[in-house]
């Protein structure tokens, strides 16, 4: 797969001086390929291509760059790719900072981006751009879901996340549906890796459940060190905190933990048989949620190119708000800020033959939409 | 006898190169119509005016600081700050909100100015690594204050929708946005080649090479020193808001502690203390890093390799395989 | 607030403070004996800590991982002496932190190529796997007061070693003349070949131990990088008894902070902003601390004569 996408990426530079003849449809991924969040970058380009592949369309390049997880290296690779390389569309940015920072100026310059994960308030609002569309969900979804699923069992709450937008963002999302008492509330710091002092407040709350949003490294170093502190407060997060790539990991420590997801790999239906045996047969490993997304992605871009061309926004907007895919998530479809509408789960992480995966529980919302789409005028 | 005729050093003509090259690529790209070759000579200069400021400090007065990602970043928050205020028509702390250039880097320049005077009064009473160390610290404390503050987009960075203005002109355009960025560098190296040759210079290059003997003197060196510190983090600052303008938006990973390590990377790598040194050095990084980056996802590694050789073998940097020392240097 | 949870923070502050003595320790000795400003030193942090989950997945024994981490790191320590450091230390700081820099993206980006991009798994040996009720009734991870004990053990050792071998003697003499052992017949080189790989297996240690209650994913070594920098610039540069209050004393002033700031900052905002503002404040506060220090006492805590 990698010489595939290296030769992509070879043509598209060889081709990218001057314009090819038959112009295909181009599209500029910037992703996360090194650094401390690479393996969600990987996901997201595995997932992409895979879609391109089984598509079996012959008149798309995917150029696929490193983003090193720095916003201005992204703004930079962005403007390469439409200056220099004339994509059409772009995707792949796996940091809602990182997508902060290319977003706008994409939309600005008149092309397209769609994203295969971060869907940071701002862009779903006010910021909302007819451009600009997520095929992943509301940063706020899963942590809404959440909110939801704890009114059930739990009386009072701990939550807790990181000290930066999308922290704030879980915690807003998940006291929006979340009915209860809240026991204490906590932002840590941005990459922070031990968790005793915040451990220990936990348990000193008197909270009978803890919610906690922490994702990557920093998701790994609580859970672990949560397992031995004696604690019998049940922690719950939003799917991201408990994704394929990192509960290898986190390992038996996470076993049984609840958390929220659009899909998971039992999800009962062909398009999702169809992707988890595909992915696996290609990658020999099991897809997160980012594969998925980034799929999806695929998916609706090649989608809407059936029809219309990227340079015509107007025909191209409208066939990618039809939404005229097989999502392995089932429903999807568009709402009126161009985030999706879909269904979303409580999952439960579980032991498969010695493999860490999320396993489906129940539904918890159908047909979710978000909080900011009545802020969005366009 | 010899002709008495003007002939230009070496080292001149080495310098001169190197502060024409961004200005042809960019001329080059503008006319070809790959205008994406625009913004990387904008890039180029903008660090190279970032690297100016350090090499100020770093090359004269041989303070080697890892904070000056302190400045750079003061520098991107005001650009960014006013400009976001400009776009809402609300004021920053009682002063209007202009979203014109040069009152932008007016403000970048008092606020990390300030900043300076503060950091380096404290951090100069130190040297050697615990020098390096402090500045490292003090930057790191605004590296966490842009994390926590709430108002202007923390970790996420903040968004500049329009450049801010330079008297009329379309700098949303990269034209004549490079020739903005150009103009500042060149205000940037004429002002280091001004100070560099001056009584001051030389007094801060004495207090370098000895600090007890230029004291003896009656000359005090802390002083010295500190007005350099100040001025080499105004003209960082200056860059930082070239720099938030170029990619319309500013983070806190401007003001990492990767950021001040890159700046010192690009004064050792085109030669410390030298004119056109943080220039050429600027020059070659961006590029090793943008062809490097379009070959191979593994490219930092590469680009170590690189930063590695040339420090194992190419001792005094870019300019001196150029111009060698020794020559008259410009 | 109850007298337990206090303990509890306490002993919290002390194990981030011997975590952080472990990995300082090496750096300040390396500075002290070679001059040598290393960048790099995180990355043997992550060389320990990769060391350790491989070779406890592949033999399923933590123990074994531990040894291999030590190992590793100290053969990483070696190759990079030989190799690359022993050109730097007649050259100036900035060559030192250029090149060290770049060792920094080399090793990243190399764990990367090696071992994928995915974190490893490493989990603590089950015969730590327990929480021991305290006197007080509290509940604490046995695992942290090991990794406590640990700390102290290696403190004592590492100043046995200073003060009581010939070894030791050797390190106090080159922090205080390099010619002078030099002149004495001492093998300089392999003296600081000896140190760097002492340091850097310390450095591993540190990773694997820390590795294992934490995340073992590519630029672990970074943020504990700074962290023991600051810890050695307020210790005084060169001293490993410096060091050693140092970290006790970042370690502490973190956790303090980070566990009462907020509470502080709730008596002036409104609850759902004290987080925020709180935990802000707090991750400044040991940069806070370490300028207040300099300011008063610009060669550290306890400077080395050197």
């Amino acid at each position: 797969m990698k010489t595939t996408t290296a030769a992509l990426t070879a043509l598209a530079l060889l081709t990218g001086l001057g314009a090819a003849a038959a112009d295909p449809l181009k599209i500029g991924m910037i992703t996360t390929l090194s650094g401390p969040g690479a393996g969600l970058g990987i996901d997201t380009r595995d997932g992409f291509m895979l879609a391109v592949k089984q598509s079996g369309v012959t008149d798309v390049e995917v150029l696929v760059e490193d983003d090193g997880q720095k916003p201005e290296l992204a703004v930079q690779i962005a403007d390469k790719m439409i200056q220099s390389e004339d994509v059409g569309v772009l995707t792949g940015i796996v940091f809602s900072n990182l997508l902060m920072a290319v977003a706008p100026s994409v939309t600005a310059q008149d092309k397209f981006y769609v994203s295969t994960n971060a869907a940071p308030a701002a862009l779903a609002g006010k910021g909302c751009n007819p451009l600009y569309f997520n095929a992943a969900y509301q940063n706020d979804n899963l942590h809404e879901a959440m909110g939801e699923y704890a009114n059930r069992d739990h009386k009072t709450m701990f939550i807790m996340a990181p000290n930066y937008p999308a922290g704030k963002d879980s915690l807003t999302g998940f006291k929006r549906y979340y009915k209860g008492e809240i026991a204490g509330e906590l932002y840590t710091q941005v990459g922070q890796t031990d968790y005793a002092a915040e451990i220990a407040q936990i348990r000193a709350s008197g909270a009978d459940g803890a919610f906690v949003f922490l994702p990557g490294g920093m998701g790994i170093a609580f859970m672990k060190q949560y397992a031995q502190s004696g604690s019998t407060v049940p922690v719950m997060g939003p799917g991201f905190s408990f994704s394929q790539d990192v509960l290898g990991a986190i390992g038996q420590a996470a076993l049984g933990v609840k958390n929220s997801g659009q899909w998971a790999k039992d999800l009962d239906n062909p398009a999702s048989k169809q992707f988890l045996e595909a992915f696996q047969a290609e990658y020999n490993r099991l897809p997160s949620i980012y594969a998925v997304q980034a799929y999806d992605a695929a998916q609706l871009i090649l989608s809407a190119h059936k029809t219309a061309e990227p340079s015509d926004t107007e025909a191209f907007r409208a066939a990618l708000l039809k939404a005229d895919i097989q999502s392995p998530r089932g429903k999807f479809s568009f709402n009126t800020n161009q985030h999706p509408i879909q269904d979303i789960y409580l999952t439960e992480v579980v032991d498969e033959n010695g493999t860490l995966t999320n396993h489906i529980v129940e539904k918890i919302f159908s047909d979710h939409g978000d909080a900011y789409a009545a802020e969005c005028q366009m | 006898m010899p002709e008495r005729s003007f002939v230009p050093s070496r080292g001149l003509v080495a310098s001169l190169a190197v502060i024409a090259l961004p200005l042809a690529l960019a001329l080059w790209a503008s006319f070809a119509g790959e205008t994406f070759y625009v913004t990387l000579a904008t890039r180029i200069a903008i660090l190279g005016l970032a690297a100016t400021g350090l090499n100020l400090a770093l090359g004269l007065g041989g303070l080697v600081s890892l904070g000056h990602a302190a400045f750079f970043g003061i520098g991107g928050y005001v650009a960014g700050i006013v400009a976001s205020h400009a776009m809402e028509g609300t004021s920053v702390l009682g002063l209007p909100a202009i979203s014109e250039m040069a009152y932008v880097w007016l403000l970048a320049a008092v606020a990390a100015g300030l900043f300076a005077l503060v950091m380096g009064a404290i951090s100069l009473r130190t040297s050697g690594v615990a020098f390096i160390m402090i500045t490292l610290a003090f930057a790191q404390m605004i590296f966490y204050l842009a994390i926590a503050w709430p108002g202007y987009g923390g970790e996420d960075g903040l968004p500049i929708t329009l450049r801010n203005g330079f008297f009329g002109l379309r700098t949303m355009r990269p034209m004549p946005f490079f020739l903005i960025s150009f103009g500042a560098l060149l205000f940037g190296l004429a002002l280091f080649a001004v100070l560099k040759a001056s009584r001051f210079g030389a007094a801060l290059q004495a207090a370098r090479q000895n600090g007890v003997r230029l004291a003896s003197l009656g000359v005090e060196p802390f002083r010295i020193r500190l007005v350099a510190f100040v001025l080499s983090g105004m003209i960082t600052a200056l860059a930082g808001a070239l720099y938030a303008d170029l990619n319309r938006f500013v983070s806190p990973s401007m003001l990492s502690w990767h950021m001040s390590g890159e700046l010192i990377v690009l004064v050792v790598l085109g030669g410390v203390g030298r004119l056109a040194g943080p220039l050429a050095g600027a020059t070659l990084y961006v590029l090793l890093e943008h062809v490097l980056g379009g070959l191979t996802e593994r490219w930092q590694f590469f680009l170590g390799l690189a930063l590695l050789a040339v420090v194992l073998l190419g001792r005094g940097g870019l300019m001196s395989l150029l111009a060698p020392k020794g020559v008259r240097h410009g | 607030m109850s007298p337990a949870l206090l303990v509890e923070q306490l002993l919290n502050g002390l194990q981030l403070g011997v975590m952080l003595f472990l990995m300082s320790a090496g750096l300040t000795l390396i500075f002290g004996v070679m001059g040598l400003i290393n960048l790099a030193h995180g990355s043997f942090y992550m060389v320990g800590a990769f060391a350790c989950a491989a070779i406890a997945a592949a033999t399923g024994s933590f123990w074994a991982g531990l040894a291999a981490s030590l190992a590793g790191a100290a053969a990483a320590g070696v190759l990079v002496e030989v190799a690359i450091i022993r050109r730097l230390y007649d050259r100036d700081h900035l060559d030192q932190v250029l090149a060290t820099f770049a060792l920094i993206l080399i090793f990243s980006e190399g764990t990367r190529w090696l071992f994928g991009s995915f974190p490893l798994y490493l989990d603590i040996p089950p015969l730590l796997q327990w929480a021991a009720t305290l006197p007080g009734g509290l509940q604490y991870p046995v695992y942290r007061l090991a990794v406590i004990g640990l700390g102290v053990a290696v403190a004592l050792g590492l100043f046995l070693l200073i003060s009581r071998t010939r070894l030791g003697m050797r390190i106090r003499a080159g922090e205080n003349d390099r010619e002078m052992i030099a002149a004495l017949g001492v093998d300089i080189r392999r003296l600081n070949t000896i140190v760097f790989a002492l340091g850097a297996a310390l450095a591993g240690l540190a990773g694997a131990t820390v590795g294992a209650l934490q995340s073992v994913q590519v630029g672990m070594g970074e943020p504990v990088l700074i962290l023991a920098f600051v810890v050695i610039v307020i210790g005084g540069i060169g001293s490993v008894r410096g060091a050693l209050l140092g970290a006790l004393l970042v370690g502490l002033v973190d956790t303090a902070g980070r566990f009462f700031l907020p509470r502080i900052a709730g008596l002036f905002v409104p609850p759902a902003e004290a987080g925020l503002v709180g935990s802000g404040i707090a991750s400044m506060l040991i940069y806070v601390v370490m300028a207040l220090i300099l300011a008063l006492r610009p060669k550290g805590l306890f400077a080395s004569h050197a």
